[in-house]
């Protein structure tokens, strides 16, 4: 369709001027986003800025890739589900949808929201200034709305920029199954920005299997009043390089946030868990455990900040950051932080880095299995550990497909 | 069954075992006594094949092998067993699952065919009843939330489904209520024969009552400084280890 051939910043910039006329929504907002992204620019390439929030990533190989617009859309399973919103290339695919009581399309009814912080956040700009289309969802007061599925479709040579907002009203829950995937090189730079009310609850799972040369990152703002709950967990299996960045701010008193995932990469990919989790009000609770397995001359990065406000008293917040590296190449970067103004808070950190534990190891081969069976036995019930968290069963048995898909890939073989 | 010959073995550069003289005929069950620190769960460790343990002299065969030339793996398919002292938890790990691969493990190193997870489990129920445990220990993760004495029997559970040629139980009754200890010397006894041989490690001559060894030797400073028949367990229980520790000195 659109025939761009520039690449990094300029080309999406490029692509920005060519479509501008088009593009739903706050022409302002969009152009404040342009500016701030030829400021911002992508991180880590020639003309991005080095940024404290993007020290360990860099996008420099993205910064070398063009991207156009196709609609020819992958053909790929989809989960079998009461209820699906499916997105390919950015753009909403009606044919593969069913219909969601309070779902609207951003194309048809854009809404920026509030939380989002476009002239701070490089691909926040970027998303801010392409965004064409996402799933609108509102939940009324005091109803469930079950599971609905949220599948996004990448598309080999584009670069999508899908804009998601989830409302829950008071009391209202929802279990949304986020899946991404796709077929080629292709990026992938959804922002979500999500409001849970008094007494809400939303589940989130997250499951990232996009293709090994694609580039996903995402950017979650999440605000939880009085007694709400944000739950979200996220898979990441795919991608050459993805970012996983949550802003969750916990508003009202008692509200609760776990921000919890597991990374299983391999061959050179790159895995970023970046969170902030911003206690404003007094009883906040907040928990984030997040499991690594690197194989090859992957590299996991984990950067979390728990910040208590003042006025947050009885805070009580958890972070822990756990990596099994099973090559001697494999690498992680694990950058913890507190930032504390209350007084009366209970917070705490931590993080493991390690091979196999060799008690563990040796009891095994006591009994007489096999080193390379002792091992992989390991690596399992780390990862079986890891989706601990998530209760949702659906949820459960798509996560633990994807991880039996990564063990049967041999992926971890690799280290060898 | 099983020689061990001037066997001295060290961790880091801290010499532990100083020349282990010990033989274990086939049918016959040996207990081994002695003071904290004397040795004991290093020589079951060492038998067993930890790598933390140098063996720096000696050798040890089992039914005529080099048995320090083999993996732990290896070693546990010819036979021996070894029930840890502290049994190592493996959160994630499936207590029915851990087994049924251990036991396929070794039935594949003997050439047998493999369980299925319904066999398995109409064995491993067999013997839970035999040993008096709940049912739901199996669906457990190993070793995780156990209590003490769950944990000790759980490890006579692997051994008894595991059915090994040579046992080496370390200070598997301690901590045990009468019960319990009773569950422990069942789960031996119904293996004994002429067949299978234990060395049991114990502080308790308790335990002994009920599995009546062949012979007991006393372990101290690295060195079997005496062994005789059953009553040498009963005159350790009275006397304690002092006058002979002096009298060696």
């Amino acid at each position: 369709m659109n025939a761009i051939t520039e690449t990094g910043t300029a080309g999406f910039l490029a692509r920005y001027e060519a479509l501008k006329g088009r593009l739903p929504g706050d022409s302002t907002l969009r152009a404040a986003a342009a500016d701030a992204f030829r400021t911002l620019g992508l991180p880590g390439a020639a003309r991005g800025r080095r940024s404290e929030a993007w020290k360990y990533t860099t996008l420099q190989p993205l910064g070398g890739m063009s991207f156009g617009s196709s609609s020819v859309a992958p053909s790929i399973d989809i989960p079998e589900a009461a209820a699906r919103l499916v997105f390919s290339g950015g753009a909403f695919r009606a044919d593969l949808s069913t219909p969601v009581p309070g779902f609207a399309r951003f194309a048809d009814q854009p809404d920026f929201g509030t939380l989002t912080w476009p002239d701070r956040e490089p691909m926040v700009a970027l998303n801010t200034m392409l965004a064409e289309d996402g799933a609108e969802l509102a939940v009324p007061e005091g109803h469930d709305a079950g599971i609905v599925f949220l599948v996004h479709l990448g598309i080999e040579g584009t670069s999508a920029h899908p804009r998601h907002m989830v409302r829950l009203e008071r009391g209202a829950r929802l279990t949304l199954m986020e899946i991404s995937n796709g077929t080629g090189s292709y990026m992938h730079n959804p922002v979500f920005e999500i409001h849970v009310a008094d007494g809400a609850a939303l589940t989130h799972v997250r499951i990232q299997t996009e293709d090994i040369t694609a580039f996903h990152l995402a950017t979650i703002y999440a605000a939880v009043a009085s007694g709400g709950t944000y739950d979200s967990f996220t898979l990441n299996v795919g991608a050459r390089i993805t970012r996983t960045e949550i802003h969750a701010s916990l508003d009202g008193p008692g509200a609760i946030a776990h921000l919890n995932g597991a990374q299983l990469l391999t061959g050179s990919q790159h895995g970023d868990f970046t969170s902030v989790v911003r206690h404003t009000a007094p009883k906040g609770t907040s928990r984030q455990t997040v499991k690594n397995v690197l194989a090859g001359r992957s590299r996991g990065v984990f950067q979390g900040r728990i910040e208590v406000a003042r006025g947050a008293q009885g805070t009580d917040g958890y972070q822990m950051n756990r990596a099994l590296l099973l090559s001697p190449d494999a690498e992680i970067d694990t950058k913890p932080e507190l930032e504390i103004f209350a007084d009366d808070v209970k917070c705490s950190h931590g993080a493991t880095v390690g091979e196999l534990d060799a008690e563990q190891l040796f009891y095994l081969r006591s009994r007489g299995i096999p080193d390379q069976e002792a091992r992989s036995i390991l690596v399992r019930a780390f990862l079986a550990e890891a989706l601990d968290p998530v209760t949702n069963e659906t949820a459960r048995d798509l996560l633990e497909a994807s991880v039996a898909r990564w063990w049967a890939n041999g992926a971890w073989g690799q280290s060898e | 069954m099983l020689e061990i010959h001037g066997l001295t073995a060290s961790i880091g550069d801290k010499p532990i075992l100083k020349g282990i003289e010990l033989s274990v005929p086939a049918g016959e069950i040996h207990a081994i006594m002695g003071p904290n620190g004397s040795g004991k769960s290093t020589l079951g460790y060492v038998l067993a094949g930890r790598e933390d343990y140098t063996v720096t002299g000696g050798g040890v065969t089992f039914e005529g092998h080099d048995m320090l030339a083999m993996e732990p793996e290896a070693r546990a398919a010819a036979g021996l067993f070894l029930a840890f002292q502290a049994p190592v938890e493996l959160p994630g790990v499936n207590n029915a699952n851990f087994m049924r691969t251990a036991l396929n493990a070794v039935r594949r190193a003997h050439g047998e065919s493999e369980l299925d997870a319904v066999q398995f489990l109409k064995l491993a129920r067999g013997e839970l009843k035999r040993l008096a445990m709940a049912d739901d220990m199996l669906k457990r993760n190993v070793n995780v939330g156990f209590s003490g004495g769950e944990k000790k029997r759980n490890e006579v559970l692997q051994m008894t489904l595991l059915k090994p040629r040579f046992a080496v139980l370390d200070e598997t009754d301690s901590g045990l209520d009468i019960d319990a200890l009773k569950i422990v010397a069942d789960g031996v006894n119904g293996l004994r024969g002429p067949g299978f041989s234990a060395l049991v490690i114990t502080h308790h001559q308790r335990l002994l009552d009920h599995l009546v060894p062949n012979r007991v030797h006393v372990l101290a400073g690295g060195r079997i400084l005496r062994s005789g028949g059953p009553e040498l367990a009963k005159e350790l229980e009275k006397n304690g280890y002092g006058a002979m520790l002096a009298e060696a000195a």
